[in-house]
């Protein structure tokens, strides 16, 4: 990757991530976040031709729940409780324009 | 028209299981507000999840009834983006390793008229994968709310290849395949209940081009016509782009049936970047073989076969096997009611006649059809029903009358017969005073009979079979009739 | 006899069950010590009193009526904010979860509960356990028992400084790149992250998902040795959790007779690394050669990867797993959203601290289009070979010794506006978390200006007893593990 190519798009980014950031956030994170960018170049002196990627700590497979036997369900009042905005037992967001 | 269209459809299938996807809170449509929700559908702080191998296995089973090949490992992807329906803002699915790869359904194409079979086509499936339904929104004119009761349900998301060329034939593939998911019992496919959605992918180019254009994303197709109207609207909408010379923009659009038309959704979206990474909460899973194999050998008869070897073993027209072979239920009960009563006509009649008619009839308006294991209706009665008419023993007029009587309560014809004294009226010396008051009362028609009009002797019937109330074996009458008249010269 | 508040578990139950106190006099002791001191270290984001003696009474009752759950009955245990407590606050240090409580236990609170002990207060971290000096959280910086003036490490910061001032006879941690060992070090105590997988993370808020474990921090060996043996075990509820054998850790303590061989990484004792700390594990390293255990020098060649790859996988995952504190269900709403984009840029981006937006960007930069290959891809196969590393290592020994941090406690500000550096705190712990290995950190050792320092003992995966004994050996030789800090 060429230097240019690591410049970090940070409206683009925090679009992505829906995180408002100040304008002083954002360019206070962009000498940061480009620093440790530089940083991880280190990994490019390894050669990972044909290595597994490793998702996981440990190789286990088929973990799962047997039977579909059915578990317990919250009342709708921990929702409620819970939810910063609610009406008829449902959560109120802004209008959603689909 | 100068273009060919090319259509890819993406159809969402809820897997009915008892409980969800990953966790083991129960799901059902119809339910109060957030009442089937635990910690992990609502994706608290500390949430895991958990597979439900019931939604594997019934995947799988989908896959194999489609001919696709099931994956020797699957694995579990994040598909990260912000909504208010998905708890954990990310969708746990398979984008990687999917469990089904490949597959194809077969379609029956309209014929050129009702009664007459079309031609068959298979169409290319790219793949099957799971993954987890979001909740539900409801828009009121100023806010929006949210329902997580569906969130966390099992889907199946089966994706065609670009291999459907017309508005029919994608109507044609999505019965097709809702009836061979119907088949196998792992979803209802009702469209209303959200049970299967679907997205189309169009797009068109010049006939004869091998070269695919700029496709669109038709979103929120919740019926089967909705699908066509919007394939329909969208076809024109691209060739009057083409026509001018300028390009299709490849973009979202969402179908309004009220309006009949679509509007892009490319102002509200950003480009989509899903940031797909393997999911380190859920392990991989590998298929046992064998198990694959077994399950293999257990599928259901697909529709389409069931229907060839209706016709073919049981000589059955196509206006009869394309009704009952479409209904797994149907077929099912024909085939029950022919272990009773080898005569398969007359079953498959009575089924497609009055069994659909009465179950109709007896439907909730606005709901949908009532199934037969709704009612009172057992196939041994049916094929009872068949052998009494057979036999003589009633009319297939009184037939009728047994058959209304037998789908309410579900009792058997011989039993209906005795109760209500149907059978019929064999007292031949009854009936011969009643054939001869009526050649006596119908001199021109015993004329026109004896100079060799043969349906004159009918209106002799009447009166006969009034006076007997339809219990008149017709058989017998005709014979009796025409000896009376040879007789009484 | 001392304080009771700074006692160990086997005194404690000795003293539970002869009756010379109860149950609720020792939360009482442990909640006047806290009254004392707390005003100065600031262990606790949130304290039950009442909670916590409600549980302390039933406790005695159930002594009183002869059913003693065990060695956790009445024992009060610290508990990390990022734990979920059912009907406790859970705020993971963080104002986007302000007013939070949860409505279930994390598995390992229900073992805690189901072996009698009293659950205890919600300690400080760093927000949602992103730092390594607990000077990240919403609710205050905690300060380093030792010397108020210094960070106690982090992020499991309050759990190491409470179990060292004695407001918790000991406590839970998590650790995801050190965040259990790098604070135990800093703060002279004992802390343990175990084999991932061998305790279950079901109501572990997550961080990272494929690095985070649960694990005690204690004064003594034994005592993390006790907490391990009440929290492991399968659980259903969390798949990446392991069916193994129960493992009786605190009988196998005393199971050194057959002396191990250890291994000296030679990655981990260059460029860095603190004069004092570095003279202080190779003392101990002696001590181990001159008490029978074989010492060998093992190399571990992708160390230096470590920290990249760390931080790439550890956040990559973080900004999905942060994705739900979105306003919607239960965390911070903010005021001024006019439409659902603005509902949620908004708050999130008041409710999150500095370091968590900082990593989620960075998380979600390298999970973008275009970069996944060079970053994520790449570093989970440079995953793979520091794995291989620590295996090609365990062919030749049984354990492996390093220092636990590159420099002792440091004082507060003086990293906070270098990410990097305070990055580099880690380098020592992480790659541990990356290979899914236990390690342990104990003190061996004071600088000379009273701060203690901390060695690490890395296991094979599931070699928990063996690392364990392998500490014990040296605590009980060593009188580090009754050093009191003077607060
Ligand atoms: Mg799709
Ligand atoms: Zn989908």
């Amino acid at each position: 990757m060429s230097e240019s190519d690591k410049k970090i798009d940070i409206d683009y980014v925090a679009q992505l991530a829906r995180l408002e950031l100040s304008d002083n956030d954002k360019e206070k994170l962009s000498g940061q976040l480009n620093d440790i960018l530089v940083y991880f170049e280190k990994l490019n002196s390894v050669d990972v031709d044909g290595i597994e990627p490793m998702a996981h700590a440990h190789k286990v497979d088929n973990v799962w729940r047997e039977g579909d036997e059915l578990g317990p369900v919250f009342p709708k009042e921990v929702l409620k409780a819970m939810a910063p905005e609610s009406r008829d037992d449902q959560v109120v967001v802004p209008k959603v324009v689909e | 028209m100068k273009y060919e269209v090319v259509i890819g459809l993406e159809i969402h299938v809820q897997i009915k299981t008892k409980t969800k996807m990953f966790t083991a809170a129960p799901y059902h449509y119809g339910a109060e507000p957030n009442t089937l929700t635990d910690a992990v559908v609502l994706g608290l702080p500390g949430t895991l999840p958990v597979l439900n191998y019931e939604a594997i296995e019934r995947c799988a089973k989908l896959g194999l009834m489609l001919g696709c090949e099931i994956a020797e490992v699957c694995k579990w992807d994040r598909k990260n983006y912000f909504y208010p329906d998905s708890p954990k803002n990310y969708q746990l699915t398979q984008n990687e390793q999917p469990l089904c790869i490949g597959g194809s359904v077969e379609i029956e194409l309209p014929g050129a008229a009702r009664n007459i079979q079309g031609e068959h086509r298979w169409v290319q499936l790219n793949r099957i994968h799971l993954e987890e339904d979001p909740g539900k929104l409801s828009h009121t004119a100023f806010d929006t709310l949210v329902d997580f009761n569906r969130a966390g349900v099992p889907l199946a998301e089966i994706v065609t290849e670009p291999d459907l060329y017309s508005s029919e034939e994608a109507v044609a593939f999505l019965n097709a395949l809702r009836n061979l998911i119907v088949y196998t019992g792992i979803s209802d496919c009702d469209m209303e209940k959200g049970q299967m959605r679907c997205d189309a992918n169009v797009s068109l180019r010049l006939k004869g081009s091998e070269v695919l254009g700029t496709r669109t994303e038709m979103k929120n197709l919740n019926s089967i016509s909705n699908v066509k109207a919007s394939i329909e609207y969208e076809i024109k909408r691209q060739a009057k782009i083409l026509d001018a010379n300028e390009s299709v923009i490849q973009e979202t659009r969402r179908w309004d049936a009220s309006k009949n038309t679509s509007f892009s959704l490319r102002s509200k979206e950003e480009a989509h970047d899903y940031r797909y990474f393997p999911d380190p909460d859920l392990m991989p899973v590998s298929m046992d073989r064998n198990r694959v194999d077994t399950m293999k050998k257990a599928l259901s008869e697909r529709p389409f076969d069931r229907q060839r070897r209706y016709q073919e073993k049981y000589s059955l027209p196509y206006t009869i096997t394309s009704v009952l072979c479409a209904d797994r239920e149907l077929s099912d009960f024909f085939e029950l009611a022919l272990n009773y009563y080898d005569a398969p006509k007359a079953i498959a009649n009575y089924i497609v006649n009055d069994l659909l008619r009465e179950l109709s009839a007896h439907s909730e308006v606005g709901d949908s059809a009532l199934s037969i294991s709704d009612t009172k209706m057992k196939a041994e009665s049916i094929a009872e029903l068949v052998e009494v008419v057979e036999s003589g023993l009633i009319s297939k007029q009184i037939a009728k009358e047994v058959f209304t009587e037998m789908f309410v309560s579900g009792e058997s014809p011989k039993v209906i017969i005795e109760k209500k004294d149907l059978s019929q009226n064999n007292d031949d010396s009854a009936i011969e005073a009643l054939c001869l008051d009526a050649i006596a009362n119908n001199p021109k028609a015993v004329a026109q009979y004896k100079e060799g009009n043969a349906k004159a002797i009918n209106a002799l019937k009447g009166p006969i079979m009034k006076a007997t109330k339809g219990k008149a074996n017709p058989a017998t009458l005709d014979a009796l009739l025409q000896k009376l008249i040879q007789a009484s010269e | 006899m001392t304080d009771l508040f700074y006692s160990d578990i086997s005194t404690l139950n000795k003293g539970l069950d002869s009756k010379s106190f109860s149950a609720v006099e020792l939360m009482q002791s442990v909640i006047d010590r806290t009254d004392a001191v707390e005003a100065k270290i600031n262990a606790f984001v949130d304290r039950d009193i009442e909670d916590a003696l409600k549980q302390a009474r039933a406790s005695d009752e159930r002594r009183a009526r002869g059913e003693n759950l065990g060695a956790f009955d009445g024992i009060p245990v610290g508990i990390k904010d990022i734990l979920a407590v059912k009907d406790q606050s859970l705020r993971c240090a963080s104002k986007v979860l302000e007013g939070y409580r949860s409505p279930y236990d994390a598995t390992c609170i229900t073992k805690l509960r189901n072996a009698g002990a009293v659950i205890w207060g919600r300690l400080n971290m760093d927000e949602f356990a992103m730092g390594s000096s607990t000077e990240n959280s919403a609710y205050g910086v905690t300060a380093n028992p030792w010397n108020l003036e210094c960070i106690p490490g982090g992020s499991s910061g309050g759990s190491a400084a409470a179990v060292s001032a004695g407001e918790a006879i000991v406590s839970l941690g998590t650790d995801t790149g050190g965040s259990i060992r790098q604070p135990a070090a800093l703060c002279g105590v004992v802390g343990m992250k175990p084999t991932y997988g061998l305790i279950s993370r079901y109501g572990l808020v997550a961080f990272a998902s494929s690095l985070d474990q649960v694990g005690p921090l204690s004064r003594s060996v034994k005592d993390s040795a006790l907490l391990l043996e009440a929290i492991t075990g399968h659980d259903p509820l969390d798949s990446t959790s392991l069916n193994q054998a129960k493992v009786d850790y605190s009988s196998a303590l005393d199971a050194t007779a057959k002396k191990k061989t250890l291994g000296v990484p030679k990655e981990f004792f260059q460029e860095g690394i603190d004069p004092e700390i570095k003279e202080a594990i190779e003392k101990a390293i002696d001590w181990y050669r001159s008490e029978g255990y074989a010492i060998e020098e093992i190399s571990l060649p992708h160390s230096e990867l470590c920290v990249p790859v760390y931080y790439i996988i550890a956040t990559a995952e973080a900004s999905s797993n942060l994705a739900r504190f979105d306003g919607v269900r239960y965390s911070h709403r903010s005021k001024d959203a006019e439409n659902i984009l603005e509902l949620f840029s908004k708050s999130r981006g008041e409710g999150f601290g500095e370091e968590v937006k900082r990593r989620i960007i960075l998380g979600t930069y390298v999970l973008s289009s275009g970069y996944y290959d060079a970053y994520y891809l790449r570093a989970q196969k440079v995953r793979s070979l520091i794995r291989q590393d620590f295996e090609q290592a365990f062919t030749k020994v049984d354990a492996i010794i390093t220092p636990t941090t590159p420099t002792p406690a440091f004082k507060r500000g003086e990293k906070s506006d270098d990410p990097l550096a305070m990055y580099l705190n880690d380098i020592y712990t992480i790659s541990v978390n990356l290979a899914g290995l236990p390690a342990l950190s104990l003190p061996v050792g004071m600088t000379q200006n009273n701060l203690p320092i901390g060695m690490q003992v890395i296991g094979k995966a599931f070699g928990e007893a063996d690392i364990l004994s392998i500490a014990h050996d040296f605590e009980i030789n060593h009188g580090y593990k009754d050093m009191r800090p003077q607060i």
